[in-house]
């Protein structure tokens, strides 16, 4: 279903803001590598406990801090290790999904 | 029509199932708004890999993939995190989760069997209770059998209740326990460790901890002796040997390089290829271990005798096609330890990756998988190791990506908070 949007933009002449070829092949890889992340943060990215919530933060926020751990710029435990093993594709496309989901 | 469902409706016509099936798989007239099935996957083993995988295959496919789980315990134990039973800090139960709402909340065909044997070439399912389920893919998350030949004298039911391995969270941790409550304060509690590769590599240090903890506190003359088959400690050493020495001094003894040969069941004694042998007032002995049987019966054990081989982009085994392999029994990529975090990653990408074969698509091709082990110190300090794996189109395997993950730079008592959280979050994303 997610992929269907993305069809009719192309389809009405919108391809500039279609992302990358790689999503347009497979649809749910914002969902699959998100799935590398719900194992601390939750199925959709709300906590069940002392791990931050992320669900439903503006995109733009996540990446910041993904890219803030990345860079060394954010301190942590896991989370500058962890965030040095994605790729900045990755980074934007967790980032959407979880800013995708209900907050609740 | 696919060749796929043609080869599964052959299958199905000699079934004594195949009723059972049939409501499930055909659309039935009048019933045009039943989201048709595609396809059929039976999975065997509900711990980290196959609870994850069946749940997640459920979700993915919107429940158009019927899934069977075949798994003989009634409750989840995890082994994550059981070794606090040993130190006294958490109980069993604290471990333990129901696997309901996995047919409750996400339409799982939840079998309570054992599944003894695979026909690949019929895709078919064997089950010790009798009757056959039929597949189009088969997920095999069978955990690890013991190679009992390797300490003979533990090669029969007795000695195997009198010499525990505690190395499936279960009725076996709660005997341990109870052994060392039993033990009288001055005795020595002796930790046999296999070479590696085995399920979880920093588990048994973390268990000499807890048991460290436990004589500390309630035993303070009795020591923890840990005779390593491997050259160091496998993983975390500096962390532990830090911990052993600040937190546990005069209490644990770490001696590498003690391969075990066979045990004195009467006596409590472990036996070494080189070293004397070592009187135990409380024997704890991780034998060697390799992919369950159901995996020799599936064919699928294709690495030195021991461990599955699989194509990393959907865990289909590299030799019987249609069937997956997860978890502990596959011999890993480099850098992949037998962890239930990692076996809850192989998960996912199968999970997806099967969704999209049965529907005719393309897998992803470059999956990534992270790991995150936490081991507890003591009852509140905790230490990591982690680290993210990425799929090499080249190699056509995943590693680890240079210059990301690592360890804790010291114990903690956050680490032990953030370990409980993951601990809590991962068995919900599981079974929740």
């Amino acid at each position: 279903m997610r992929g269907l949007p993305l069809i009719l933009a192309a389809g009405l002449g919108l391809a500039a803001i279609a992302p990358s070829g790689a999503q347009l092949s497979d649809p749910n890889l914002g969902r699959s590598v998100a799935a590398s992340c719900s194992n601390c943060h939750g199925m959709t990215g709300v906590s069940l406990g002392d791990v931050p919530s992320i669900a439903g933060r503006p995109k733009d926020e996540l990446v910041r801090k993904m890219q803030d751990y990345k860079a060394g710029r954010t301190q942590g435990t896991i989370m500058p290790q962890l965030a040095k093993g994605y790729t900045d594709e990755q980074i934007d496309l967790v980032a959407a999904w979880f800013a995708a989901q209900s907050a609740k | 029509m696919s060749a796929q469902r043609r080869d599964f409706l052959k299958a199905l016509g000699g079934s004594a199932l195949s009723a059972s099936f049939a409501t499930s798989v055909f659309t039935l007239p009048g019933c045009a708004t039943m989201a048709p099935s595609s396809g059929k996957v039976v999975i065997v083993g509900g711990g980290w890999g196959g609870a994850t995988a069946a749940k997640y295959i459920r979700m993915w496919s919107d429940g158009r993939v019927d899934v069977t789980l075949v798994e003989p315990n009634l409750d989840f134990v995890s082994c994550p995190l059981s070794n606090l039973v040993l130190g006294g800090s958490s109980t069993l139960a604290d471990v333990t989760m129901s696997y309901d709402n996995l047919a409750r909340r996400h339409g799982v065909r939840f079998v309570r069997d054992t599944a003894t044997a695979i026909d690949a070439d019929k895709r078919v399912v064997k089950l010790a209770r009798g009757g056959d389920l039929l597949y189009d893919r088969l997920i095999l998350s069978p955990g690890v059998d013991f190679i009992w030949d390797s300490v003979p004298a533990l090669n029969n039911a007795a000695a195997q209740e009198a010499i525990l391995h505690a190395w499936k969270a279960g009725p076996q941790t709660v005997a341990l326990r109870r052994q060392l409550e039993a033990m009288p304060d001055g005795g020595v509690f002796v930790l046999s460790i296999p070479v590696a590769p085995y399920r979880c590599p920093p588990g048994p240090y973390e268990r000499a901890c807890q048991v460290a903890w436990y004589f500390k506190r309630a035993k303070p003359k009795s020591k923890v002796l840990i005779l390593d088959g491997n050259a160091d400690v496998t993983s975390k050493g500096p962390l532990f040997k830090k911990a052993w020495a600040e937190e546990y001094p005069g209490i644990v003894e770490y001696r590498p390089n003690y391969a075990l040969t066979d045990v004195d069941v009467a006596t409590r004694t472990a036996k070494f290829e080189v070293q004397d042998s070592v009187r135990a007032s409380v024997l704890n002995v991780i034998p060697p271990q390799r992919a369950s049987a159901i995996a020799l019966s599936a064919g699928v054990i294709t690495a030195n005798g021991r461990w599955c081989d699989v194509d990393f982009v959907t865990f289909e085994s590299v030799k019987v096609k249609n069937i997956h392999v997860l978890g502990d029994a596959i011999q890993p990529a480099t850098g992949m330890p037998k962890s239930g975090h990692m076996a809850n990653q192989h998960a996912k990408v199968c999970a997806a990756a099967v969704v999209a074969l049965l529907a005719g698509q393309a897998p992803n091709p470059a999956p990534v998988l992270t790991n995150t082990c936490y081991s507890f110190v003591s009852d509140k300090d905790v230490v990591h190791v982690c680290s993210v794996h990425q799929y090499d189109k080249d190699k056509r395997t995943v590693l680890p990506v240079p210059g990301s993950g690592g360890l804790s730079s010291a114990m903690s008592e956050l680490e032990g908070r953030y370990a409980w959280n993951w601990a809590k979050t991962v068995w919900a994303d599981m079974l929740a």
